[in-house]
């Protein structure tokens, strides 16, 4: 990561600070202002929310809804990130969204037992489906790319074609139908109280979350020491190592403080033979859903090939300048090609989780997707003169946008006063953010 | 210098540049030998720039031979180029404002882990080092270099070609944005380079900086070689007039002289 907050302990050694105490204070934790921020900003929606409802917002099932709705913009958000940074644009996630959901609604209804002779008794028909659908994504965005990055067509002429005429193929593929009717481990991957991952798992997951963190740090402070690197000052270190943790171990706690129902609980402890009901009924923690799950892997992946390889690297060189990056050699059209490879992919986890939630495919899944997902980048400090953006930061976007969407849904306004304001915070946040981007420079 | 018994380390033989029907480079031909500095002049749109960038591979010839050592070699494109440790300072840097120095020393040759992962901490290290050599005040290694002076992005730059053991250098311009300590700095590099047995292209306007740094002098002129002179054997007023008219000094006559008056 090259932000300023990083460079600051080496130019400290240099020129005496004379910045006020506080912010020399978070300077020294190194910490991206940026991203803390829009963390704090997305805290203040669901705090001001919060107070509204009267308190009611802010209870795990509310949240957990959330999180879930916003998981699959999220997802593709990561992959917008990477295509903005290279000074390009898609506009047709959204109906390749639409696209995949419909094939994997076709794949397990008829497809699969009519034509690829895998019946409904087959194992891991959900794998095989969200394989295949995968690999269309990967082929559309590959022919999308091709045609951007060795035709030269712009991209945004070339998506939005794509836009128009992959939402056409959804219509053919079902004659206008909606269809319905998905493997039930299929339908798993959409969240809800049997697709999450359970309580035990989610502590796991969350003490995992803080040794990771733990890990990083010190490894971190050991690569800087081992080349003589200017260090965090151990307090920093600390100070981040028992925050994160604690946010790590909170997050978890909270997501298994959302409980199964009582009617799906009693039904399924029937049907399994657990025994008679405790008295108050049964307590079984649905922990993190499954989608939430995607998300946090899909993030950790796309910031490593973002951050930590040579394509994201390259990416990231292209979008500031792409003269620089033609005449140190890389091959900048395959990068180019492979951002939209990378892109179809995500598409296909997002519409796998449309669909899953759906139980099906219609034809309108993921309309409009394109808009939330550059809304959700755009919000998270992603600029489109290119070059900048951070995946964390395009998710928190996202949850940025939904939290909007889902509190002003639960105070009662409707869809259009929702558009309202999610199109005033896009623009004051951009604008907001050129500011401080003019200011400081 | 006996140069004529050596085996050049570069020669451009016949090397045509048209763009639609401008030849922006025309039946060149050059040789550089190791701890040479050849100096490349001539007014704007001469070609220098192009025939340069035909070297390092950013535009490759429509006709004509590159030997390196000799032996003859394709270039098509900026990796042919470096491969052949070719390396270039381009006058506007090339260098990828958002990344960090680091970043921008490895563009395209990163370090990578076992895994494939990028090795930041050895880049930084690496690059720390080569600094330390280059300009030893540099301290932000972790700022975009859009934050840096143009010193500093210059100093970047020529980390970057110096880094990887170049053989031949090109540097078009590598003192337009600069200050006169830098200046210095650079020209110092240059001769310090140059004793390193590494050959020099260097692309100026500054007429100074050729006649101080150079051995050699090729003048362009409309896309072609007017002449390559050995800086001891004439004045820099003769260059100028080489520049200026297309022509040897020999061959300028006193007509030529009269028009260049009467143009002041």
């Amino acid at each position: 990561m090259t932000n300023m907050a990083d460079a600051a302990p080496v130019s400290a050694k240099t020129q005496p600070p004379r910045r006020p105490p506080i912010r020399g204070l978070i300077a020294q934790t190194e910490i991206d202002l940026r991203l803390f921020g829009m963390l704090v900003a997305l805290g203040a929606i669901l705090l001001i929310f919060n107070i509204l409802s009267g308190g009611k917002f802010f209870q795990p099932t509310n949240m957990v809804t959330l999180a879930v709705q916003a998981s699959g913009v999220a997802i593709i958000a990561t992959g917008m990130v990477l295509v903005i940074v290279s000074r390009n644009i898609d506009l047709s996630v959204g109906s390749l969204v639409g696209l995949i959901a419909m094939t994997y609604a076709l794949l397990m209804t008829d497809w699969m037992p009519n034509i690829l002779g895998i019946g409904p008794d087959f194992p891991f028909r959900w794998a095989i489906a969200l394989g295949l659908g995968i690999g269309l994504g990967a082929l559309v965005g590959a022919l999308q790319g091709f045609i951007i990055a060795y035709v030269g067509v712009p991209s945004f002429i070339v998506t939005l074609g794509g836009l128009l005429s992959i939402r056409g193929v959804v219509w053919y593929l079902s004659s206008g139908a909606a269809v319905s009717g998905l493997d039930p481990s299929f339908q798993l991957i959409g969240g809800g109280a049997q697709g999450s991952i359970g309580g035990p798992l989610t502590w796991i997951l969350g003490i995992v979350g803080c040794l990771a963190i733990i890990a990083l740090l010190v490894n971190g402070r050991r690569q800087r020491r081992r080349f003589d690197f200017p260090v965090r000052p151990v307090w920093a270190e600390i100070l981040l190592g028992t925050v994160g943790s604690v946010v790590m171990i909170g997050v978890a706690a909270f997501a298994n403080a959302n409980l199964w129902p009582q009617g799906l609980a009693n039904r399924i402890a029937t049907e399994q033979n657990w025994g008679p009901a405790p008295a108050g009924g049964w307590v079984i923690p649905t922990g993190f859903p499954n989608p939430i799950i995607l998300l946090i892997g899909v993030t950790i992946v796309m910031t490593v090939i973002a951050t930590r390889r040579r394509f994201g690297r390259y990416v990231y060189a292209y979008g500031g300048n792409p003269d620089a990056a033609d005449l140190a050699g890389i091959n900048t059209r395959l990068t180019i090609l492979k951002t939209y490879v990378l892109m179809g992919m995500l598409c296909a986890l997002a519409a796998a989780i449309a669909s899953a939630r759906l139980n099906g495919a219609t034809l309108d899944v993921g309309q409009s997707y394109e808009l939330y997902v550059i809304a959700a980048a755009v919000v998270g400090g992603t600029s489109f003169a290119g070059g900048i953006g951070t995946i964390p930061g395009a998710v928190i976007g996202a949850f940025v946008m939904q939290s909007l969407a889902y509190g002003l849904s639960f105070m009662g306004v409707n869809a259009p006063g929702q558009n309202v304001v999610a199109g005033i915070v896009l623009i004051l946040a951009v604008g907001f953010d050129t500011f401080n981007r003019r200011r400081g420079s | 210098m006996t140069v004529a018994e050596r085996t050049p380390l570069v020669s451009m033989r016949n090397i045509n540049v048209a763009f639609g029907g401008v030849h922006a480079v025309e039946d060149v031909t050059l040789d550089l030998y190791p701890g040479e500095v050849v100096g490349l002049v001539g007014g704007n749109g001469a070609g220098k720039s192009t025939l340069m960038r035909v070297l390092s591979g950013a535009h490759p010839a429509d006709e004509g031979q590159i030997l390196v050592d000799d032996r003859p070699v394709t270039i098509r494109n900026p990796r042919d180029a470096k491969s052949h440790k070719i390396e270039t300072i381009y006058q506007t840097l090339a260098l990828a404002d958002n990344l960090d120095a680091p970043g921008n020393l490895f563009l395209g040759r990163e370090k990578t882990t076992r895994v494939g992962s990028l090795d930041d901490s050895a880049m930084e290290a690496e690059t720390r080092r080569v600094m330390g050599r280059l300009n030893p005040n540099f301290t932000r290694f972790k700022m975009p270099v859009k934050s840096l002076s143009g010193g500093q992005r210059q100093a970047v730059a020529i980390a970057r070609a110096v880094y990887f053991n170049a053989r031949i250098l090109i540097m078009d311009e590598p003192t337009a944005a600069l200050g006169p300590a830098e200046t210095g700095q650079v020209r110092n590099l240059v001769r310090q380079l140059k004793s390193e047995g590494i050959g020099i292209f260097l692309i100026s306007h500054d007429i100074h900086d050729v006649f101080d740094l150079s051995d050699r002098i090729s003048v362009m002129y409309h896309g072609q070689i007017v002449g390559t002179v050995e800086k001891g054997s004439v004045t820099p007023d003769e260059v100028l007039g080489m520049i200026i008219m297309g022509k040897q000094p020999g061959d300028v006559t006193e007509a030529d002289k009269a028009a260049i008056e009467l143009r002041g």
